[in-house]
């Protein structure tokens, strides 16, 4: 069995080195490679990501907060503390050889602090709940995801900025998206200002193409490791093909990460069992996926997208406050994903209509959608800075990307939040744009462009108001996630707050 | 100070060290780093050491003692080694300290001087390492024993 492990303590000069040396040691007595990072004073060496993928499982002889801990994310562990692993370096290794046969990632909801006590494997390590394996699950195709957002939608951000200098006035954020990126491309000008907004925009949209292919991947590969990969990405793309938004990712994650590791432990031939890995496995893993996908979700998606627009259509005559809840409420559901788009699109078409009057309901609707759209990732900004415990480190980071994304209506930059707690941040962004979108219609504020968030402001008619409405959608949305994240009590959170108090008597000694 | 100063030399190693607490072992060996002029304030040290033993004692399996701190007091990198006559409890569940190694670090120490504590406390673990350091008859062959196994890996 190939193990690796993470030693440090409140010194970093002898618990962290005794305890990488008697495991490497205890392994190598018990028949088991372990390579061991030693975070200590010395400085430590990363382990290198081939080992770790190569690992069967962690342990973590840490009394410190593992660095980077996400690297580890998915595999069995057991988590026992620097003095168990200096005292009992046999112990451990057999505690952490029987939770890889356990063969389930160990529960989060455990302290570090009850770790020492522990004599053998802990019996909760592998009993961990469902609904804490799922949130594990969600988390690692989420920290694999939140990367993407921020470079993505930051470099559509600065392609908005760009483009304002670029055209000279709030017009270039709507410029830069309606011209040909290839032509761009192949008579690229290193002077055109505009030439570097649109290759900064097309950055930016690639990676955006990742968001729900890498959600669903990763939550894949914490399932079943890596034969999950395959049957994940493939699955998220496939969502992504039929429209059906991060809410699709998710359900693709899981399928492919359910089949994936049903096959893989089937009892198969011998003969057959060289090429499972590497073909069997995502061979049939990727096809039920595919299948299920296009087929069996892409239909009534693309039906449920046309009765919704129809019904949209039809409701053009009455209560425009009533349109402006339901409008806001479709932004904030999922995200860009269908019922997102049909929103969105219901607006957009609105605007090509010939002839309209400045305030024509068209352009008040354009208006809605805008900020409605922006409310959720500017909430998940506020909310993760008003109230860091309640949510995890990936996304308190993300929330700080997230400023910007909202501002630049860039709704993506709450699908993390959304994907990794999706009925508590869903319900909240539901309300909150809802609440945006009929103020805005009561504003009477009025947008001729398709996009661009506070940077086609001048193009705003009551732009005060339509500020307004945002601010109060935000407000509403942070302070309803706040309080449903507060009732809940989340095992991924909890663990990572408990490993820092269990840090924090390190973090004053006077030797440390 | 250079990097060439020995980690440890003969007159850092007390043998037949007669003491029944943690704290009297602890101070004599530091008694030792401060008259090499290694340590300048052997209490701020000592204080130091204690609280780093309050957090967790550094006992460890097969009856090694090592009580160690970073500190501000100490110059250069150094291990005083006390051969106990009796053993005294450190902490360890398998049992008394025979042999107690003190480690002085200074508050900032480079990753050279680092890296030699951590190759000692590898070594520490094998039980080959600690009966030859048991089985030295003197004070000069500890230092010696210790200088050659400990080079950083």
């Amino acid at each position: 069995m190939k193990l690796v492990a993470v030693s440090s303590c409140p010194t970093g000069i002898a618990h962290t080195y005794m305890a990488a040396e008697a495991l490497e040691q205890a392994g190598k007595a018990a028949g088991h490679e372990v390579h061991v990072e030693t975070q200590g004073a010395a400085g430590s060496t990363p382990l290198d990501p081939a080992l770790i993928a190569a690992a069967d499982g962690v342990i973590y002889a840490a009394d410190l907060e593992v660095k980077d801990k996400q690297r580890f994310a998915g595999k069995p562990f057991v988590d026992v503390g620097v003095k168990k692993a200096v005292h009992d370096a046999p112990g451990v290794i057999a505690a952490a050889v029987a939770a890889v046969e356990a063969g389930v990632p160990a529960g989060a909801g455990e302290t570090p602090a009850a770790a020492p006590a522990a004599a053998g494997p802990r019996a909760a390590d592998r009993n961990a709940g469902a609904g804490t394996n799922v949130r594990k699950w969600l988390m690692t195709g989420v920290s694999y995801m939140i990367p993407f957002v921020a470079a993505g939608g930051i470099l559509i951000a600065l392609s908005f900025m760009l483009a304002q200098v670029a055209w000279g006035g709030a017009e270039g954020a709507i410029e830069v998206t309606g011209v040909d990126q290839a032509q761009v491309v192949a008579a690229f000008d290193p002077l055109s200002l505009q030439h570097w907004a649109v290759v900064l925009l097309a950055t930016g949209q690639l990676a955006f193409g990742f968001l729900v292919p890498v959600l669903s991947g990763f939550i894949a590969y914490a399932i079943a490791d890596r034969p999950g990969l395959v049957p994940g990405f493939l699955g998220g793309a496939a969502a992504g093909f039929v429209g059906a938004g991060f809410l699709g990712g998710l359900v693709t994650g899981f399928l492919a990460g359910g089949v994936a590791l049903w096959i893989s432990r089937w009892n198969v031939p011998k003969g057959v069992r060289g090429i499972m890995p590497v073909v069997v496995i995502p061979l049939l893993s990727s096809a039920v996926v595919g299948v299920v996908m296009l087929v069996l979700i892409g239909r009534p998606i693309a039906a449920a997208m046309d009765g919704l627009t129809g019904w949209l259509d039809g409701l053009s005559g009455s209560s425009v406050v009533l349109l402006g809840v339901l409008l806001g409420a479709m932004m904030g559901f999922d995200l860009g994903g269908p019922v997102n788009k049909v929103a969105y699109t219901f607006a957009v078409t609105g605007l090509a209509t010939q002839g309209l009057a400045s305030d024509a309901t068209q352009y008040r609707i354009m208006a809605a959608v805008m900020a409605a759209g922006m409310v959720a990732p500017l909430a998940m900004a506020l909310a993760t800075t008003v109230r860091k415990r309640l949510f995890t480190h990936a996304e308190q980071e993300n929330g700080k990307a997230a400023w910007l994304l909202g501002a630049s209506f860039i709704s993506e930059g709450a699908i993390p939040f959304a994907a990794a707690d999706p009925w508590r941040v869903i319900v909240s962004s539901v309300v909150g744009s809802s609440v945006t979108g009929a103020l805005v219609m009561a504003s009477g504020s009025t947008l001729v462009a398709p996009h661009g968030g506070v940077w086609v402001l001048p193009l705003i008619g009551n732009p005060l108001g339509f500020l307004a409405a945002v601010v109060v959608g935000t407000l509403v949305t942070a302070a309803v996630v706040v309080l449903l994240k507060t009732l809940a009590h989340d095992p991924v959170v909890s663990a990572e707050r408990a490993a820092e108090e269990q840090r924090d008597p390190a973090l004053v000694a006077p030797s440390a | 100070m250079s990097t060439t100063t020995p980690l440890i030399t003969a007159d850092l190693v007390a043998v037949d060290l007669a003491a029944t607490e943690r704290t009297d072992v602890t101070r004599r060996l530091i008694e030792l780093l401060v008259a090499a002029g290694r340590v300048t304030d052997g209490d701020g040290f000592a204080a130091d050491v204690a609280a780093r033993e309050a957090q967790m004692a550094t006992g460890m399996p097969g009856g090694i003692g090592l009580p160690h701190a970073r500190s501000e007091h100490v110059v250069v990198p150094s291990l005083a080694v006390g051969k106990l006559a009796q053993g005294v409890d450190w902490g360890a569940p398998d049992g008394p300290a025979r042999l107690v190694f003190l480690i002085a670090a200074p508050a900032s120490g480079d990753a050279d001087h680092l890296q030699i504590l951590a190759a000692l406390a590898r070594r520490l673990v094998h039980e080959s390492f600690r009966t030859s350091l048991l089985e030295a008859p003197d004070a000069a062959t500890v230092a010696e024993i210790v200088t050659r196994e400990v080079v950083p890996s």
